[in-house]
């Protein structure tokens, strides 16, 4: 097992290396001037200049980089143009927000998808399973950013049962903090919905023709034992890859439902960092979301090999 | 021993009837591939005749004419500059399909050099892959507007952009398949004879990872026409007053109390599309290789 974490850490290595360094060069793509483009059409030469102090653009690019990785290992990302403050500091306000918000999507995921595909393979090819199906597929193909704006439409304007967004704090009013997330977290969960009950559904059929459930089965032990004792635990494995998977789909997800929802969370600030050409803020938001996606790879990598010791000794 | 005498005793009927099923044939009778295929093509013809269904050009505004409901002169509405809604939907369907196709194309090609080098040149599987690795580990449509935003808003761009972010996910599948096809007899057999490697991977092993590349790109057209939407949406695609979906349903966002329609047409075409690009993989897949699995973007 030890040999197995060093092994994948080995590879995340490098990996966290080249996304610093994708993250660093991201301002290189801009054509032209950065400097002028960012400080604005009307800025004064003045205005320029400074600009392009601030960000060290009348340096080479190897010795930016240089002062960028020297800046990582201080844990300092330097500061945000449009915030005024250190990135670092912007990024770590927002965290908790968007941890509530992708955790409760998460929730919503697991407690919506993963009986919906075990109950479309137990009643395979009946009617049960092809609204699954159904509601799976229509769930990856639904854009989430317009059935955001559709959801804020019917419960919060037409019907106004919810609010059509904004945030509360948990600790200010935990209910009108569940109001506040109901419809983003349904918004966000979708995609994934679909995705996990299509993977379970089809785990579930393959594990269900297994030979030790059909001598459960053949031994006299109840059908809903069968499912809960010995299918169950299998279909764990897609649904830890499906989380894992999620993570990425979430913070993409934040980026425009945070901006449809006014929820002041990292997905927003990011957004409102690339319109607003806030290079240091861009650039150090996609430093810290990469490297979290690298480092929650690794750990359900490792919880795999936790579950299924047949990952530890197989070669990938 | 009745089948055989059957077939003997029935020398008209034509040779090779209890042949297996050509893949056409398999195709067209699977029934959620047809579906989808209708609805694409469906799309594909308004896309395609888009200048011959329009009502009036998708950039004609009519300031006296906002906020039509539907009616007979326009079938779904005009929108806050008056411009009808249905035009605009239907040259939306060009712009979508074309930097959707542009996209599952350029990933295409450069997804399977790197998959195809990584799979078979075991050497650059390390560092090819790792470069993947690093791609796919940012939030895609983060990058995929952080690229756009810098580069520009542009229907060019946003192809760039989103190439970039789905290149990765290409090359996965592709390497996936190149692993297993490397080891074949046959192209132990084409070594043997004194191949060179550069001309058994495009003999050999290019041809037979085909079937997963083709399901693998139809999924990334239709997370290429939602991602593309996105773009447009948050404002760095293609710029108004360009009729793309996504800029449709941005303008319509600040009516929605008034003029839900407004939002309603465009997401429901994405969908639409979307839908029918999942379930034309769905089917290829079936069809085609009926082990892989659902390959998630």
């Amino acid at each position: 097992m030890p040999e197995f974490i060093l092994r994948r850490l080995l590879i995340a290595l490098p990996v966290l290396l080249l996304v610093s360094l994708i993250s660093a060069s991201i301002m290189e793509l801009v054509p032209g001037d950065p400097a002028v483009l960012i400080a604005g059409q009307s800025a004064s030469d003045a205005e320029i200049a400074m600009v392009r102090e601030q960000l060290g653009l009348n340096r080479p690019f190897v010795e930016r980089l240089g002062s960028w990785y020297a800046g990582i290992a201080r844990g300092d990302l330097g500061d945000s143009i449009l915030l005024n403050r250190p990135v670092t500091q912007a990024i770590a306000e927002r965290v908790p927000v968007t941890l509530a918000l992708a955790g409760f999507a998460l929730f919503l995921t697991v407690a919506i998808g993963l009986p919906c595909g075990i109950i479309a393979a137990v009643r395979a090819n009946t009617w049960v399973d092809q609204a699954v199906l159904t509601f799976a597929l229509i769930g990856v193909s639904v854009p989430n950013f317009w059935l955001s704006l559709m959801l804020i439409v019917l419960f919060g304007v037409m019907l106004d049962w919810l609010p059509a967004g904004g945030y509360v704090m948990f600790a200010d009013d935990p209910v009108g903090w569940v109001r506040c997330l109901i419809l983003p977290g349904l918004s966000l969960a979708l995609l994934q919905v679909g995705l996990l009950a299509r993977i379970s559904r089809a785990t579930m059929l393959e594990v269900l023709q297994q030979d030790y459930v059909r001598t459960a089965r053949a031994k006299g032990m109840p059908m809903w034992s069968v499912y809960g004792k010995h299918a169950l635990k299998n279909v764990m494995v897609p649904v830890i890859t499906v989380i894992g998977i999620s993570c990425g789909l979430l913070l993409s997800g934040s980026v425009v439902i945070e901006t449809v929802y006014s929820i002041p969370g990292m997905g927003r600030l990011l957004a409102s960092a690339v319109f607003g050409r806030d290079y240091p803020m861009i650039q150090g938001g996609l430093l810290v979301t990469a490297a979290v996606l690298v480092l929650l790879n690794l750990l359900v990598d490792v919880l795999y090999a936790l579950i299924d010791p047949r990952v530890r000794y197989g070669q990938r | 021993m009745a089948s055989v005498d059957s077939v003997a005793l029935a020398p008209d009927e034509p040779a090779g009837a209890d042949r297996p099923p050509s893949l056409w044939q398999r195709l067209l009778g699977h029934r959620l591939f047809v579906t989808g295929a209708v609805i694409v093509v469906f799309m594909l013809l308004l896309a395609i005749f888009a200048d011959l269904i329009q009502i009036l050009p998708p950039e004609k505004m009519q300031v006296r004419l906002r906020f039509q409901t539907p009616s007979f002169s326009f079938p779904l509405g005009t929108d806050n500059y008056g411009r009808d809604i249905w035009s605009r939907l239907a040259h939306g369907a060009r712009l979508s399909m074309a930097i959707g196709f542009a996209v599952a194309l350029l990933t295409g090609i450069t997804g399977t050099a790197n998959g195809v080098f990584a799979g078979y040149f075991r050497r650059l599987d390390g560092p090819l892959m790792r470069l993947m690795d690093a791609l796919m580990a940012f939030p895609a449509i983060l990058l995929a507007i952080a690229i756009a935003a810098a580069l520009g808003p542009s229907a060019f761009n946003a192809v760039i952009a989103l190439s970039i972010v789905y290149t990765p996910r290409t090359a996965r599948v592709v390497r996936a398949t190149v692993l297993v096809v490397r080891e074949m007899d046959y192209v132990a057999a084409a070594k043997a004879c004194g191949a060179r490697d550069l001309w058994i991977v495009w003999r050999h092993v290019l041809p037979n990872s085909i079937a997963p590349l083709l399901v693998q790109l139809t999924f990334i057209f239709a997370y290429a026409i939602l991602a593309e939407a996105i773009l447009s949406f948050l404002g760095v695609g293609p710029p108004p007053p360009a009729p793309t979906w996504g800029n449709m349903i941005a303008e319509g966002k600040d009516y929605l109390r008034e003029a839900p329609l407004l939002c309603l047409f465009p997401g429901v075409a994405v969908a639409l599309i979307c839908l029918g690009l999942n379930l034309l993989g769905d089917g290829l897949r079936d069809v085609l290789d009926p082990r892989l699995r659902v390959q998630i973007g």
